[in-house]
């Protein structure tokens, strides 16, 4: 994955608008969080192949870190933290925001064709 | 019984941090082992820095260290096809039923697993119990001998000391390889040890040189 550069990212994020896509979303801290740490705690989420038509996405930086924010019909998708990016050889635009050992924080990928389950 | 060793754990990198010397100590005997790998560690944090893997491409990445993990063990490999962080939502009884046609093929004399309850991640619990299940499927005549893993912080403390207390000092370099062979997890495992230690591998047989398991009492 490469640093983002916002206004190339905002074009592949444009080209997946009004179409129907498959979005995966994840937040994550690690299920050893509070193991390693009693003071920490274990929080996460993920959704995988939610079927979406976003009528407006859009990437806004802060500094190193980006937000991203997906305006659907009757709701919204929004991931923080969001630093790295590529689009892979199946067309999928994958952004993550990786904490400085390079584990993954935040994960928000749009791909017009079923992740793999 | 002949002797067969079968090791069930979720994730790539499970059997090397927890079970490597242990099982290295079986093959040195010449008793054959077989893991059955739950998933494919597809939920992974470490991607690396720069990043080696993303979310879509870790799963193939850790596959491949899988398949050198076991040949560096010299032991088989059967990958279950579960999905990372979704074992504890899946039926019992179906994952069970599952490992116990595995298990009814092989006809193993001894079962590796984690203690559910006492194994701290989701998976390691839900698989663990999982496998208990499966095992308590056979007559209790020819039924193997389970020994279950606990890492929780309080496993001493409210389950006493394991019975079971393998020193693999003897066999820690192929315990180290396996590790190794994991390259993608090793990396963050490892690092948390060089920052304190010159010797990397004389300190990872300080933390990983004792391997310890709770023969379950069915």
């Amino acid at each position: 994955m490469e640093a983002i550069e916002i206004n190339q990212l905002q074009r592949i994020i444009d080209q997946h608008a009004n179409k129907d896509v498959y979005v995966h979303l994840e937040t994550t801290n690690g299920a050893y969080a509070s193991h390693f740490n009693q003071d920490a705690y274990n929080v996460g989420a993920f959704i995988r192949n939610a079927k979406v038509n976003y009528q407006r996405g859009k990437i806004v930086g802060a500094g190193a870190t980006y937000r991203v924010g997906l305006k659907l019909d009757i709701g919204w998708i929004y991931a923080e933290g969001v630093n790295q990016f590529e689009v892979d050889d199946k067309n999928r635009l994958l952004m993550a925001g990786h904490d400085r050992e390079g584990r993954l924080m935040v994960a928000l990928q749009i791909s017009e064709t079923p992740f793999n389950y | 019984m002949t002797e067969h060793v079968v090791v069930i754990y979720p994730h790539p990198d499970d059997e090397a941090f927890g079970a490597a010397g242990t099982i290295s100590g079986f093959r040195e005997k010449g008793i054959p082992v077989t893991y059955l790998c739950g998933t494919l560690g597809e939920m992974g944090r470490n991607m690396g820095n720069p990043t080696f893997a993303n979310r879509e491409t870790l799963p193939e990445i850790r596959k491949e260290e899988l398949i050198k993990a076991c040949h560096v063990m010299d032991i088989q490999l059967e990958m279950l096809g579960y999905r990372d962080k979704t074992l504890e939502f899946e039926s019992t009884e179906e994952v069970a039923d599952h490992l116990f046609t595995y298990l009814n093929r092989i006809q193993p004399s001894l079962v590796i697993t984690h203690y559910p309850g006492h194994a701290v991640h989701p998976d390691h619990d839900a698989f663990g119990a999982a496998a208990i299940k499966a095992v308590e499927k056979f007559p209790a005549e020819n039924r193997p001998t389970v020994w279950a893993q606990a890492i929780s912080r309080t496993h001493t403390e409210e389950l006493g000391e394991p019975d079971i207390n393998n020193d693999v000092g003897a066999v820690f370099h192929k315990k180290f390889e396996t590790i190794m062979a994991h390259k993608s997890q090793a990396d963050g495992m490892l690092a948390k040890i060089s920052q304190e230690s010159v010797d990397v591998k004389e300190a990872a047989k300080q933390w990983l040189g004792m391997e310890s398991f709770y023969t379950w009492k069915y």
